[in-house]
This record gives structure tokens, sequence and C-alpha cells, in this order.
């Protein structure tokens, strides 16, 4: 539509009720579709809570504070995976977030133009990969060279009873809560790098511009100018990832080794809430273990609730919008 | 936008009003991982026989059980057979369709498959962490003559609820004083030590990484992949390879006649060939059918599987039913009837 | 004077460490790129043959390949996407420029962010309860239903990202005219965003493309060719899930081959969203 016609198409509306109604439906249905997800995630929550109820009851605040997880007994306390969770994706996050902001500066500060599409298509691409293949990967493909090249190095170079020797005890065959963490990142890496470079686009050419031509530097530039400018977006964007760090199942649970107990060290095996629901889930036949799942998945949403807040007051500078 | 929008969610809409007009009538079965290769394949020639679609999906023994309960599909799968009161509870009907065994596979340089023997004992010790290196004295008791690596005993298990756990704990259960009172029997436990892979294949990729590592698959899955197994010894004392041969012998000696509702483990048979990790799969339907044509479908597949399904499932390594079982299966089906209260088949 | 010439000298030195830095970084995730990609070409080539496209999931040690996953794949993710759109972009909209700085427009826009960590597993359950349990029987339209609720935040977030960071000048200048709001959106600001749009759609394609947890409990899976969503559907995910862990080598070819097209359908919709993008804009 050129700008003539769109005026035009201005002017004709301008005056006419039916114009007006038009856009009192479509507020109304922006509205509708608003709290459709509302409405959506609220029957989740209702769900869950009904599902769980049983297991809660049952183990009363316990399931929280207790390791003790045993489908045989029929006791489930969420510990474990609960701090599982946290670990890894914290890692993860630690991880993939100087890597996609890396990229997504290299991308639109640095890289000489005919790089440009396919290196960011590229990072797409990943993506793309179902998560499966993430799992595949890296217990086939990452594992063992993980065990090589990482775990017993930095076994061997221990010396006993240094805090090293304490994070890397374990068996060195790859699997475990670092290796988790780090099939988590690659994963995430993508979804925040892309968002964040389409979101480092979007500041307009004359504001870098002119920043540029004040003498300041690339990571001047970055930090100052561009970065602060795209603000609540990238904090979208790292939402994004954590939320995918958060719940993601597949990939996790081939290669952290699952087991219920706290993880005593970066190499030790351990399990997150969603890996533990996907595990056992489809086999749970007790009531009460299916019911602990579920409760496990309310927990997880506490968790993300827990972390969004605390997002939010960390940020809750004027004009922030988060 | 609104416009491509609109479009999109008009072709979408039409594509799905156009599905609506091809309803083929079809059967469906959801449940147990272990028996879904088979199932695959005998869904695939009954539908060149017959034209009728059976669609099979493994989504687990527990999901199979639920499922058939919810009555979103016509028939549920289980490799952990339901206690009769369950069966009566849920007013199901249960029957066992093939046979195959669980086995212990090790990753031990130098060490052929089949060479080493274990007892069932000794292996609940090796899952407790009670034995934990291969030169144990335990261990060089049933292998006199073999010199067993120092190396340090690596316990894989499942991660993901199993039949296949259900019946190696269960196994474990009956031959260990100690882990039936410390861990039990499950489709999944509190495993004392070790690491959990995903499904047969993570078991089998985390063993072959980690020398010294023991694990437990299913069969199909050692011997698709030439993994080291050990021997185990039997109730009659001897010491047998998981084969075929030795599965058949556990289903032959059990006394399916004398078994309720086919609730039946056949672990550790008495048989002198007997593999001691054997178990049968089940099928579950609901014996009062709200849809008796569906239902007889279901029974019709089956029966033909057994009739003609067998060397399909040898092919893929499962060890089909006794004939005389076969028989009392079509006489159990007499009580599973429709609206009317009368038998759905035959 | 040599303060500020050890100042300069500082500022380019950190210059340098931050570009190295980026350089580094994006090599390390093309390498972690290339290896995925890697692993994914060789295992999943050789599965690839007319088979694929034509011949549905056999057993193994049959023909076949994974025509009825396919199919039933492009159906539920195109149903999918179709209401995840419909639903972010105008819930994004209103976020972004007409309730968004009401109590109840934090309030969504809490809640969405929850929706984007939703474990894909659990929103697979819940369909399971609200659409397979009541109607007794797994169906396509629920598989859809499932994969749209997961779409549908990422769309809506960056929807109203995007807009909002449209200049205040477009909008004015759209108001100045005497547009209704309603009309200035949609002509000016969808226009001006459709990138961004796009990009949020195209993330959200690419992670319910490749979704097995949500579709277990809802879509099922289906051996056989059906064209009826309201039946248990074929999909790709879920036979690559149940392929690559079996112990047959024909099925693990295919569930790599799945993987393979997996991969290089969500690469030809990223490619070619961006061209209709471009083509868009200078129209």
């Amino acid at each position: 539509m050129t700008d003539a016609a769109l005026s035009s198409a201005a002017g004709s509306r301008r005056a006419s009720p039916r114009g007006a109604a038009v856009a009192k439906v479509f507020e109304g249905l922006c509205f509708a579709a608003a709290t459709a997800l509302l409405a959506a995630l609220g029957g989740l929550i209702v769900s869950l809570v009904i599902g769980g109820w049983p297991a809660l009851k049952q183990f009363g605040f316990g399931f929280l504070t207790s390791a003790e997880w045993n489908p045989v007994t029929d006791v489930y306390g969420a510990a474990g995976p609960v701090v599982g969770t946290l670990v890894t994706s914290t890692l993860a996050l630690v991880i993939a977030l100087p890597i996609a902001g890396g990229v997504a500066f290299f991308l639109t500060e640095l890289c000489p133009a005919p790089l440009r599409r396919p290196i960011g298509t590229a990072v797409e691409l990943l993506a793309g990969i179902p998560s499966i293949v993430y799992g595949m990967w890296g217990l086939f493909v990452f594992a063992p060279l993980f065990s090589k090249y990482v775990q017993l190095p930095l076994m061997m170079a221990a010396t006993p009873g240094s805090l090293l020797e304490k994070l890397t005890v374990g068996i060195p065959n790859g699997s475990g809560i670092l290796s988790a963490s780090i099939i988590l990142a690659i994963m995430i890496l993508p979804f925040m790098a892309a968002t964040l470079r389409e979101l480092l686009l979007t500041v307009p050419p004359g504001v870098r511009e002119s920043a540029y031509g004040l003498g300041a530097t690339t990571a001047e530039v970055v930090t100052s100018v561009t970065l602060p400018y795209v603000r609540t977006g990238a904090i979208g964007a790292v939402m994004l990832g954590l939320g995918r760090a958060l719940g993601e199942t597949m990939a996790v649970t081939f290669i952290i080794g699952n087991s219920h107990g706290f993880p005593k060290s970066m190499f030790d095996s351990g399990s997150t809430i969603a890996s533990t629901i996907a595990n056992e889930f489809t086999e749970a036949t007790s009531p009460v273990h299916a019911s602990a799942l579920i409760a496990l998945g309310l927990v997880l949403f506490v968790i993300t609730f827990a972390v969004l807040g605390l997002a939010r007051l960390l940020l809750r500078t004027p004009g922030a919008r988060l | 936008m609104l416009k491509q929008l609109g479009a999109a969610f008009g072709a979408a809409l039409i594509v799905a009003g156009a599905t609506m007009a091809n309803a083929a009538g079809t059967i469906s079965g959801a449940g147990a991982t272990f028996p879904a290769p088979v199932y695959a394949k005998w869904a695939e020639m009954y539908k060149a026989q017959s034209g009728v679609s059976l669609n099979y999906q493994a989504i687990g023994s527990g999901g199979g059980i639920k499922q058939i309960n919810a009555s979103t599909v016509d028939f549920g799968a289980s490799d952990k057979p339901l206690k009769p009161d369950d069966l009566a509870a849920g007013g199901l009907a249960m029957f066992p369709t093939v046979i195959g065994g669980v086995v212990p596979v090790m990753n031990l340089p130098g060490v052929k498959p089949g060479a080493i023997k274990l007892t069932g004992p000794q292996i609940a010790d090796i899952y407790r962490g009670v034995i934990k290196k291969w030169n144990d004295p335990l261990l060089a008791k049933t292998n006199p003559g073999m010199t067993l690596p120092a190396l340090p005993i690596t316990v894989v298990h499942r991660s993901d609820g199993s039949g296949t756990t259900f019946l190696f704990t269960t196994y474990l259960t009956m031959k260990a004083a100690h882990w039936a009172s410390d861990v039990g029997a499950n489709d999944a436990v509190s495993w004392p030590t070790g690491l959990g892979g995903k499904g047969n294949d993570g078991v089998a990729a985390f063993v072959k990484q980690t020398p010294g590592a023991i694990g437990y698959v299913e069969y199909a899955y050692a011997k698709q992949n030439g993994m080291t197994y050990a021997q185990l010894q039997n109730k009659a004392g001897k010491f047998v390879s998981p084969t075929a041969e030795n599965f058949a012998a556990a289903a032959a000696g059990a006394k399916w006649a004398s078994a309720p509702g086919f609730y039946l483990l056949l672990l550790d048979q008495a048989a002198p060939n007997a593999w001691p990790i054997t178990g049968a799969t089940f099928i579950l339907v609901h014996t009062k059918q709200a849809k008796p044509a569906d239902g007889r479908e279901v029974l019709a597949f089956f029966d033909w599987a057994y009739k003609n399904g067998d060397a399909a499932a040898g092919q893929l390594d499962y060890v089909p039913l006794p004939p005389a079982v076969k028989d009392l299966i079509r006489k159990s089906w007499s009580k599973i009837v429709g609206p009317d209260g009368k038998p759905i088949y035959r | 004077m040599t303060a500020s010439a050890s100042k300069v000298a500082r500022r380019k030195l950190t210059n340098v460490v931050f570009e190295a830095f980026c350089v580094v970084v994006t090599v390390v995730a093309l390498v972690a790129l290339a290896a995925i990609l890697w692993s994914l070409l060789s295992q999943g080539v050789g599965g690839l043959n007319l088979d694929i496209f034509t011949l549905s999931t056999p057993a193994p040690g049959s023909r076949g390949g994974l025509a009825n996953a396919i199919v039933g794949s492009l159906m539920m993710c195109g149903l999918a996407m179709a209401i995840a759109l419909v639903v972010g972009v105008l819930g994004g909209t209103w976020l972004a420029e007409y309730g968004g700085r009401s109590l109840y427009g934090s309030v969504v826009r809490f809640i969405n962010d929850v929706l984007l960590s939703a474990p894909s597993i659990l929103v697979g359950l819940f369909v399971y309860e609200i659409l397979v349990a009541p109607m007794k029987g797994f169906s396509g339209f629920a598989g859809s239903v499932a994969l749209a609720l997961l779409a549908a935040p990422v769309i809506m977030r960056t929807t109203e990202d995007v807009l909002l960071l449209q200049a205040a000048t477009l909008r004015e200048a759209g108001v100045a005219l005497g547009a209704p709001l309603s009309l200035v959106i949609r002509s000016i600001l969808w226009r001006s965003g459709t990138s961004g749009i796009l990009t949020g759609a195209l993330l959200a394609f690419a992670r319910i493309s490749g979704e097995t947890a949500p579709l277990l409990f809802t879509a099922l899976n289906n051996q056989f060719f059906s064209l009826d969503l309201r039946h248990a559907t074929a999909n790709l995910p879920v036979v690559i899930f149940n392929f690559a862990l079996s112990a047959y080598d024909d099925w693990r070819r295919l569930a790599w081959a799945g993987a393979l097209l997996i991969a290089a359908f969500v690469l030809a919709v990223t490619i070619l969203a961006r061209i209709v993008a471009k083509e868009q804009r200078r129209s």
C-alpha cells in the first residue's frame, strides 16, 4: 500500500461509523486473543493443581524438602529434581548468554555484509533441529569427546582434597550435570541469538551511526547505545531461552544420568523436573506416582513464576516495562 | 498482514473440513514399548490381507493401562500384568501375546559374549553397590579359571519407567532378600547406585562408553547390537544363555491354565533350560464393549496373529506362545461381551 | 595528556577484546552447529530415498517411508501455526497498543512469559485432559491445539516487542492523518514490523516442528496413512522418538532421515519467509 492509498483509505474512513465499528471489533479481537492465553494458563494450572493435589496432600511440605523419590514404596520428594533444574538452567544460561550476545553483536556490528545472512540463517537453523537430535548427538557424539578431553584431564589434574576434586567427582563417561547444561546451552543459544540479532537490527541506523560519529568504539556502541535501546526485548529473549532450558525434556534426559538424589559434583548424575516427568509419566501406574509427577510440574510453574517475578523486581526502573 | 493471517486460517479450516469427509474405520491400541515392533509387523501383514488398519502406538505400559481405562483406545497393552482384582475393578480382560527376555549386558574388555557366568544374588549385589569391582571374589566363585579385570563396576539402569525394569527388579526381588527389603520391584525404582539411561538405547550407550559398566536391555536389543551378555544361573541350577529356545522353555513350563486372568510371571521358571528373566507382554480390553464392532476387530486381529504371526515374531526375536496357551486365550474371549451381554467374537 | 592517551589505549584494548570475544563465540557457535549438522547429515542422508515420501512407516524389516508422518506433521503444524498466529499477533498487538500498561495487561504479559517456559509435556497433558479424555480418542486436532499453545506465546512476545520498537513517529504520523489506531496498526505497524513478527513466528514454528512430548498424549501417532485429523495422526517427532531408540537398523535410519527432513524443512521455511518479507518491504 502506498502512502497515497493509505491516506485516502484513512480519509474515507475518518468520519464513517463503520470505521469506528471496525476499530472496536479489532480492539475486541485483540483483547480476546490476549485473554485466551490467560485462560489457557489458568486452565493449565487448575488441571495441574487438581492432578497434583493427592501427592501434595499426602507429603505436605516434605514434598519440597525431601530428596527421597521411591516409586516402590510410593514416597516422593522433589528436592533432587528441583535442585537439578535450577543448577542446569542457571549453568546453561551462564554459558549461553555471553555466546548468544557475542553472536548477535558480531552479526550486527562486525560481520562482513556477505556473511551476515548465511550465518544468521545458520543460527536460526540450529533452532529448528528437533530436541531429540540434540539428545542423541549429546549422547553419542558429545559425551565421548567430553569424557576424553574434559572430564578425564580435569579429574587427573585435581589434587586430592581440592575444590576441583570435589567438583569433578563422578564417572568419566560424558554424562552428568555439566554435560546436560552444555547441551541445554547449545539448544537455547540459537533462540537467544536470533531474537537478539533481530532486536539489534531495529535500532535506527541514525542512532548507532551518530555514536560511531562521536568516536565511540564498537564495544561502547553496543554497551551504551544499542543494548540499552533494546533492553526490554533483550530480557524477553533471555526469558525465552531460560524458559526453554527449564522445560526441556528429551535432550536432558539422554545425558543427565537421571538419578533422583542431590547432585554432588559437576560430573555427577542428576535429574530435572521435566526429565523426571518425561521419564516416568508414561509408566506411572500408581495414582500417587502419577500425582507426584504432576505436582512436580506445578513446582516447575512456581519456579518459573518466581524467576520471572524476580526479574521484574530487579528491573523495576522508571520506564522499564517488563 | 491480517488478510494473510485470515487466509492461512481459512486454508487450514478448509483442509480440516476436507479431511472430515475421509473417515476411515480403524482400530487403535496403545501401551507397552517392548512389543511395538511385532505389533507393527502384524498390523502391516493384516492390513495387506484384510484391509483393516490396526494402529498400535508405543506410549509405555502405564500409558496403555491409563488409556484403556479412559477408553481413548480400543485396546491397551502392558508388559506388567494386572492382578485379577485390578482387572475386575477396571472391567478389563487380559491376555498374553508374545514372550521376550531381559539380558544383562556389560563392557568388559577382553571378555567374550556369554563367557561370564552370573547368578541372581550376584547381580543384586552389583546393583546394590556391594560388589564394586569385577575381580571381586564373589564373582570369581562362578567364574573359576577366568581372570576378571580389576575394573570398578559402573551400574547402568533404565531412567524411564519400563516393563524391562519391572521384570529385572522383580527377578532380583525373588532371588535376593536384601534387594526385596531395600529396593523392591517396580517399573521404576529408587536405585541404590549407578546412572540411568533413557530407553534401551540410552542404557546400551552408557554401557558401551564406560569400561566396566553393566546394564540390562531387551533381548532383541542385545542381539541386534552384538553386545557382551552374561550367562545366568536358572532355578534348575544350570547356566543358560539368552536365546529364543530358552525363553520358550520358560514359557512352556508355566502353568497358564491355573492362572486366573492370565496373571503370570515367567521369571525363574523350573524348566531345565529356562532363561530366568523371561516375561510375556499383555493386551487389555474391556469385558463390556460399548462398541462391539471395534472390539470384534481387535479380537479378530489377535486371533489372526496367533494363527499367522509366529514366523514374523520369531524374525524380530520374539517368542510365540505355545499352542495350548493360545487355545486357552481364545476360550477366555467368551467373557468379552457387547451391550447385549452376548460374546462379541465367534 | 598521558592520562588521556592511556585512556584511549584502554578503550582501544577493551574494544579489541570485545571484538575478539564476539568473533570467537560466533566461531564456537558455528562449530557446534557444524558438528550437529554433520551428525544429522552423515546419519540422515543414507536413509533418504523416494520411498520416504511415498510409503508409510513400516514394520521392522519391511520397505517403507515416512509419507504418513510427513503429511500428518504438515497438517498439524499448519493448523497450529494458523491458530497461534491469529492469537499471538492479535494478543501481542493488544499488549503493545491497547492494554499493555494496565494491570490486566501486565498480568497477561507475565502469564505469557510463564507459558513460554511451560514444559511441553505438561501442555500435552493439559490438552489430553480437556480434549482427548472427554472426546474419548486421540486426534490430530488435539495435537494442533497443543502445538498452538506452545507457539502462541512466542509469537505474542515477539509481536509486542516488535511493535513497541516501532518509532513513535510512525504511529503519530498515521494518527495525524486521521486514521483510527486500528487502521494504523494494520496498515503501518504490522507492515513495518513484518520482519520481526516473522522471526518470532519462525522461532515458534521451529520449536513446535520437532516437539515430541505434547503430541505423545494428544495426536499420538498412526502407522498408516490418513488425512483424518479426528483420529490419531501420524507425525514425524513421535516416529523419530519411537524409531531412534529401537533395536532395528532400518527404523533408526528412518529416524535420522526424519530428523534431517525436519531440519531441512525448517531451513526452507526460514529462507522462504525471509524472501517473502523482503518482497513485501520492497512493494
